[in-house]
């Protein structure tokens, strides 16, 4: 039974993640998935799926409840159209159930659900570290590893069988062919590391409201990298006119007032890499959120930078322009017109929580017309 | 931990206590089960095996955070069947074991001897697990994901059975037989020679012949007379795959199963738990356990505000018929006393109580029980109220107390064990072979977006349109399922 009620219960729950993945785009822009720190799971309400039959508009029925209340007293709320209680009053209505969805299983129906390709790894080859782990057990072996609990159940078992065990006289004696010894398994695992910078424009011009989307896209990023590397390390640069690495937590929380170098953050972001983190050897993601108000004069500069000294580095790196009511939104016009011939550079554009969902897809997933063979064909998309 | 022959002994002895009160049962098979097989036992309603589907997941998933938070804890199942089987929570304590006992002889007093009961299929289990062997041998052989989609479409339609066609048989065979018949025959009232021309007028009779005719002439309507058991009929007529048809049969088969025990759920609950109480109170509690008792006691009776709790209900109801019969309460003369202090104090000691309440659970039904035995009394006594969904606040409230309303609008629920009455008029509806359904509008509405999908549903099947006939906010309306699921409404 046990069996059985696994495969309807995992067949529940696949349906339901086929709904998860319907509605992702409502989960990923929800702020509140990702508010606390350190969670691993997530807990999803998600309706009971009903089957449709012939039934009662419920609400027009009522029904039959006990103990004090005059005429015309209200008793509880209703819940919302069409999701009456059945019956007599005793069977609760179908309350909608919380489901707990790993971030993991999230990421992998993001993933899915958005046709992200697989991220490369860069290093020259895969890191493969061997481990033993003494996790089998095989007929021979040194006396050493003898496995002496299952050495003796094999010895019962083959008594028992032979009709040589006698309860009362519980003797059980080995022979070699019962014998079991502990044996490694070896495992082969690529080491691969990586790291991942996130610059955030902090200047006057970027309100609390940008930041909650920025620090949304940042998480789901991280996550969708972390998946694909055993060691992911991060750094926040945060720049107004000129640039500082702060810590995680500050990132999302300073304000700064001033005008705008985008300069000052990729000169920076292009120091660190050059003092730390070998091309060679580390997977290196930037990614830079802005309103794309940027000094007009340090355009140059800025795209200088980002050519000749980040992308040669970069695994990939991402622009999104967060829109903001002072922004003009000039430098991403700018940054595609430069670099739109880079593989390895992404641009999008985020106004509210529901566009995550697609800024995902854009700084992520394949490039539009060229890595696709399906796209080949289409006319290049008049967004950029 | 109770040890096994703690409970052997408990069982015993709790056995023939319920025998010497006169409880008639099948024997029963008791199970310890831990509380994760619990929570799965009930999932499956109760049974080991069950077809797959995702639904008894769905209720497993739901039964575990019940459990986990505590919400919900389910002591004892029970299965109609013989021999009975009985599950008990292993972490039971041994006074809860000794009362979930007794609740389970009770059960199978009921299951055994209640007369809309007794007529299951007493082999169900095995049954199930034949159905559950049967579909999934059609998920290897026709794909699962198929399966799955038309186990989900029968299962939308299972409601749509006969429910009184245990004592209620509509067969076809009359009609035939008069179809056959070439000359339409006139009844005569019987009369002595010298009287016939009067009493049977020839010219009247000649009339009547006519009219036969015509009828007879008329094209012959399929089905004859309006039917309920909409799973027959679609088992028996729509064009479908024989794997298909089996599964139908295999739904319909298991809804048929749990109805009767749906719609005695109340007296079954109430009869069981004045049982378990009479047994524990009389017989078996000893000093130090009547606490614990109590408690568990109270807690299955309990009402959570505004809400009906079966367990207590049926109680409640229960002893009131014992008293009124111990007593005398019942029949012309009590009724047309006018006397109130004479009828408060009205008690002839007939004793008659208990003999009156195993009429009841042999005789009634949830429907039949409480129409009989719901009173203006027992309505005032017990608070019962019925309530009302009101539109501009978007809250329920209190409707009335009127106890003659109160007594309808529980006779409503209880009717088609809650489902609306649908009825099949006609299968050839414009010649077409279209199948025509008439909903029985009661006073309230379908729930129209479910009334439309479920229709889809019988179109997947029928193949032909699908029209449904019912009225929504006081308007007669036709909504119907045309070629490639397109939806018309039309009001009449």
């Amino acid at each position: 039974m046990a069996e059985r009620i696994e495969r309807d219960w995992a067949r529940f729950r696949d349906i339901v993640r086929g709904k998860i993945r319907q509605n992702l785009r409502r989960y990923v822009a929800h702020r509140d998935l990702i508010g606390r720190q350190g969670r691993s799971v997530v807990s999803i309400p998600i309706p009971q799926i009903e089957l449709p039959h012939f039934t009662y508009q419920w609400e027009q029925v009522g029904g039959i409840g006990q103990g004090e209340g005059e005429e015309g007293e209200p008793l509880w709320l209703g819940e919302e159209e069409g999701s009456g209680r059945g019956g007599a009053g005793w069977q609760p209505g179908l309350h909608p159930i919380e489901l707990e969805v790993t971030i993991e299983e999230m990421v992998a129906l993001l993933g899915e659900e958005l046709e992200l390709p697989a991220l490369k790894n860069k290093s020259a080859g895969p890191m493969e570290s061997l481990h033993y782990r003494y996790r089998s057990l095989r007929r021979v072996g040194p006396e050493s590893l003898r496995h002496f609990r299952r050495t003796y159940r094999e010895a019962l078992k083959r008594q028992l069988q032979a009709g040589l065990y006698n309860p009362d006289d519980p003797k059980v004696i080995p022979i070699q062919r019962d014998k079991r010894y502990r044996a490694p398994d070896m495992t082969t695992e690529e080491e691969s590391r990586a790291v991942i910078f996130f610059m955030m424009d902090v200047s006057g011009s970027m309100g609390d409201r940008q930041k909650e989307l920025v620090r949304t896209t940042a998480f789901w990023i991280d996550q969708w990298i972390k998946r694909h590397y055993q060691g992911v390390e991060h750094r926040y640069i945060a720049h107004d006119a000129a640039a500082r690495e702060v810590s995680g937590d500050l990132f999302y929380k300073i304000k700064e007032s001033g005008g705008t170098k985008i300069s000052s953050a990729y000169d920076l972001c292009a120091k660190m890499i050059a003092r730390q983190f070998d091309p060679d050897e580390w997977n290196i993601y930037a990614f830079h959120f802005s309103d794309g108000d940027n000094w007009e004069e340090d355009d140059e500069t800025a795209l200088h930078i980002l050519k000749d000294r980040l992308l040669p580095t970069l695994n990939l790196f991402g622009y999104c322009q967060v829109k903001s009511h002072w922004g003009t939104g000039r430098f991403l016009l700018e940054l595609s017109d430069e670099v739109d011939d880079f593989d390895n550079v992404r641009t999008t554009e985020i106004a509210s929580e529901d566009q995550i969902f697609d800024a995902i897809k854009d700084l992520l997933g394949r490039k539009e017309g060229r890595t696709d063979e399906s796209t080949m064909f289409q006319s290049r998309p008049s967004t950029l | 931990m109770i040890t096994t022959t703690e409970l052997k002994h408990i069982q015993e002895e709790i056995e023939q206590i319920a025998r010497d009160f006169g409880l008639d049962f099948y024997p029963v098979i008791f199970e310890v089960v831990g509380y994760q097989q619990m929570n799965a036992l009930a999932a499956y309603e109760g049974f080991p095996v069950r077809y797959p589907h995702w639904r008894f997941g769905m209720a497993y998933e739901a039964a575990r955070r019940a459990h986990a938070y505590g919400l919900q804890h389910i002591y004892e199942m029970v299965i109609n069947n013989q021999p009975c089987y009985a599950y008990l929570l292993a972490s039971n304590t041994l006074t809860e074991n000794k009362m979930v006992i007794a609740h389970v002889y009770a059960h199978c007093d009921f299951f055994k001897n209640n007369q809309w009961v007794a007529p299951t299929n007493r082999k169900i289990l095995d049954e199930l697990a034949n159905h559950a062997v049967l579909v999934e041998r059609m998920m290897d052989r026709y794909g699962a994901d198929r399966v799955e989609f038309f186990l989900d479409t029968c299962l939308s339609l299972k409601n749509l059975i006969d429910y009184h066609s245990l004592y209620i048989r509509r067969s076809r065979q009359d009609d035939r037989e008069e179809s056959q018949t070439p000359f339409p025959k006139v009844p005569k009232l019987p009369s002595k020679p010298y009287l016939d021309r009067w009493i049977n007028p020839p010219d009247f009779l000649e009339e009547i012949r006519q009219i036969r005719e015509k009828q007879k002439e008329k094209p012959r309507s399929f089905p004859p007379r309006p039917e309920r058991d909409l799973l027959l009929f679609l088992i028996l007529h729509a064009p479908i795959d024989d794997w298909q048809r089996d599964l139908l049969s295999i739904i319909r088969e298991e809804s048929y199963y749990f109805a009767p025990l749906q719609a005695t759920k109340i007296l079954n609950e109430g009869w069981a738990t004045f049982w378990h109480r009479k047994i524990m109170t009389e017989k078996v509690l000893s000093d130090r356990e009547v606490i614990d008792y109590a408690d568990r006691h109270s807690s299955v009776t309990a009402s959570s505000s505004g809400f009906l709790n079966p367990y207590k209900f049926g109680l409640a109801l229960l002893e009131d018929i014992k008293e009124r019969w111990d007593t005398g309460r019942f029949g012309k003369e009590y009724e047309s006393c006018s006397d109130l202090v004479l009828k408060q104090n009205w008690d002839q000691k007939l004793g008659l109580g208990l003999q009156k309440l195993f009429e009841v659970r042999t005789v009634h039904n949830d429907v039949t029980f409480v129409d009989a035995f719901l009173t203006d009394e027992f309505v005032t006594k017990h608070r019962l109220f019925a309530y009302r969904f009101n539109p501009t606040t978007r809250a329920y409230e209190v409707e009335t107390r009127d106890w003659q309303k109160v007594k309808e609008r529980l006779v409503f629920l209880l009717t088609n064990n809650g489902h609306p009455i649908i009825w099949i008029t006609d299968a050839n509806y414009r010649n077409r072979s279209e199948l025509y359904l008439w909903h029985q509008h009661e006073g309230v509405d379908l729930r129209w977006d479910y009334a439309v999908e479920t229709l889809k549903r019988i179109h997947n099947l029928w193949k032909r349109p699908v029209h449904l006939e019912s009225i929504k906010n006081r308007r007669r309306v036709r909504v119907s399922v045309l070629r490639d699921d397109t939806v018309q409404e039309e009001v009449l």
